[in-house]
């Protein structure tokens, strides 16, 4: 191992490595697919969260923030919340606050629930941006508190 | 078309929260732009949505077009315009003021955000109709009122903000068990509905119990005596405009206004509750000004006033008749006006001078005319000094209490009033009046926007009284104590799903 890497051993890393982009295409399926099968935004979210808390246990945090950085999921997290409240607002202009303005659709089809995938999506990159942001906060104030590192 | 403003009230101040969020950090005066300009502008659609409940007495939206037993509603009556116009006047001021206070702060963007979500959720709790959002919105204001107490990110600051934090956490888990258990009575969460259901039940064990955690839980919110413990250290650290703001608005608004719209129009008065308000109001008025009286923290003997000015709002409101209700409201404006210029006037001693503490200062009017005048007047509002607001209101609560044969109380708020009149004399003299130190000769006057904020607010203490103008009296107090009295009404004038 070079002296500078951190993280952990070369088998967790190997596979890290294999699963992430699989992890975060489940969780990416979560959220498209909420309105019809089990999950939705906020698992989703969850899950894709968990790909890059992956990353940052496996690599640690200096390839964590390389792949998606603090600015990053302040931004995605952002734009769930904007997106939340454009959908709401244009729900708002057809009548009501929170309107479901696009047409039911047909039951178990993609398109089954109106503006429900559509919030699902927000919700989704909110708990993205959200949960990623929280655990490296805390990983900063664990680095601060212990400037020696976090030697495995 | 008005009655579909009401959930703008929530949703402008989250999406300019999160447009700051998003933007905010990179361009520089956005945040201060889009945070000043959203409370002035919800400001005037307040006084919209207050003739608006003038003419049609209630404004209801269905969320979402659902109608009653599925949907949520949310609406506004008489009480919640007159809330919704106090919360934006005072938070315009706030933020005018913020715009040049917060610069000393590094990192202003996340100021604006949280001072944005508290405004949604102050909004939220105002215009609900529907127990779950309550607890919910009260939840969002509490956490970023939270997040604002640590905002310096000092040690005692942090240890403030913790403290808040548990305690309001405490509070909600109250709240919230109370919600659970009329949800179980009920399988209701509307308000409208349970109180309809409350009332073809009849009393219960049940709902006398979740009484109780209602009134511990907003008792925490609003800071009534027994429940007092986190305000005196929260009020403090936070940064004057959020002092003003937790002060004058949040436990108005998340406290008082909550726990007499539940008690009031869903649960219901009893003659054992006025009595337990009136004794609770009673002992934080005594309490707060004899505690306020030792203090040598400027922000800090202001938050102990709180909690005195708080006692005479709730023991106005729980005496339950005209007179009364009409004084609680009366002085719940007063204070929010006052109490909120008087917590600005410390920012600004403390932005000069970098001190809270009374007695290091002396003399400051001399460098500081504009923050001591309107000290002054904010001080003078809230001990009941003859032409200002303050005094009318302390006035009618007292003869309230004759009028409905509390004589022992009114002498007990008479004295009450006599100490808040010395302590704030004496903290208006310790700071402002005597010689001018030598330290202080360099001292300048705080930049225009800080002035105009807290010109603006002595203004509105000097001529608060107006408002007891027939005309005025009307549109803006009568409506609001018309629901309070009227408070078994609530159930059919909401026209919610009947059982």
């Amino acid at each position: 191992m070079k002296k500078n890497e951190r993280g952990m051993t070369i088998i967790v890393k190997t596979v890290s490595r294999l699963v992430a982009r699989i992890m975060l295409l489940f969780g990416l399926y979560v959220v498209l697919h909420g309105q019809v099968t089990h999950g939705g935004g906020f698992a989703g979210g969850v899950v894709m969260a968990l790909v890059f808390i992956l990353i940052l246990m496996a690599f640690g945090k200096d390839g964590a923030l390389k792949s998606f950085s603090r600015s990053a999921a302040v931004i995605t997290a952002g734009i769930g919340l904007i997106l939340l409240v454009i959908i709401a607002l244009i729900g708002y202009v057809r009548g009501h606050f929170f309107a479901n303005f696009l047409g039911p659709g047909w039951p178990f089809e993609f398109w089954s629930a109106g503006v429900i995938p559509f919030l699902n999506v927000a919700i989704g990159l909110v708990v993205l941006g959200c949960l990623y942001g929280i655990i490296v906060a805390l990983t900063h104030f664990h680095s601060e508190l212990h400037p020696e590192g976090h030697k495995q | 078309m008005t009655e579909k403003l009401f959930p703008l009230f929530v949703a402008i101040p989250l999406a300019g929260a999160f447009l700051i969020a998003l933007l905010g950090w990179k361009k520089k005066g956005l945040p201060e732009i889009v945070g000043a300009l959203i409370p002035c502008g919800l400001f005037a659609y307040s006084i919209k949505a207050l003739l608006f409940t003038f003419k049609n007495g209630i404004a209801v939206h269905h969320l979402g077009g659902w109608l009653p037993p599925v949907g949520i509603l949310i609406g506004a009556d008489g009480l919640t315009t007159f809330m919704l116009v106090i919360v934006h006047g005072v938070a315009a001021c706030v933020a005018l003021y913020a715009t040049d206070y917060i610069k000393k702060y590094t990192s202003p963007w996340i100021f604006y955000v949280l001072f944005l979500v508290i405004l949604a959720g102050m909004n939220g709790v105002l215009t609900t109709c529907d127990f779950f959002n309550l607890f919910v919105f009260m939840e969002i204001a509490s956490l970023a009122a939270c997040t604002l107490v640590a905002f310096g990110t000092e040690r005692h600051e942090l240890e403030a903000g913790f403290k808040y934090g548990v305690m309001n956490t405490i509070g909600a888990l109250f709240i919230l068990l109370g919600i659970a258990l009329l949800y179980g009575y009920t399988s209701e969460l509307n308000m409208a509905d349970i109180s309809n259901i409350l009332a073809s039940k009849g009393p219960s064990r049940l709902v006398t119990l979740a009484t109780i955690f209602f009134l511990v839980g907003f008792g925490l919110k609003a800071a009534l005596v027994p429940f007092h413990a986190w305000l005196p250290d929260a009020h403090p650290s936070a940064p004057a405009p959020i002092s003003a703001l937790l002060s004058g608005l949040i436990i108005k608004s998340l406290g008082i206004y909550s726990l007499f719209r539940i008690l009031v129009c869903v649960i219901g008065m009893t003659p054992l509750l006025t009595n337990i308000l009136l004794f609770m109001g009673a002992l934080s008025m005594g309490t707060g000004a004899v505690l306020a009286m030792g203090q040598k923290d400027f922000k800090r003997l202001l938050a102990y006033s709180s909690l005195s000015q708080v006692g005479y709002i709730v023991f106005g409101l729980a005496l339950g008749t005209p007179l009364g209700i009409l004084g609680g409201l009366f002085h719940m404006f007063n204070h929010s006006v006052g109490k909120s210029l008087l917590f600005l006037t410390a920012g600004s001693v403390e932005y000069t001078t970098g001190t809270r503490n009374l007695d290091e200062m002396g003399g400051l009017s001399r460098r500081l005319p504009v923050t001591g005048s309107a000290s002054l007047a904010g001080a003078m509002s809230i001990s009941g000094i003859p032409p200002f607001g303050g005094f009318f209101s302390k006035l009618i609560i007292i003869f309230a209490a004759v009028q409905a044969g509390h004589v022992g109380y009114a002498i007990w708020a008479v004295a009450a009033g006599i100490l808040t009149l010395f302590y704030l004399m004496k903290a208006m003299r310790q700071a402002f009046q005597g010689p001018l130190l030598e330290k202080w000769k360099m001292v300048q006057e705080v930049p225009w926007r800080m002035r105009v904020s807290m010109i603006t607010l002595a203004f509105i203490c000097l001529t608060g009284g107006l408002l007891l103008l027939p005309q005025l009296k009307g549109l803006f107090l009568n409506q609001a104590s018309k629901v309070l009295l009227n408070g078994a009404m609530y159930s059919s004038t909401w026209g919610g799903f009947k059982p």
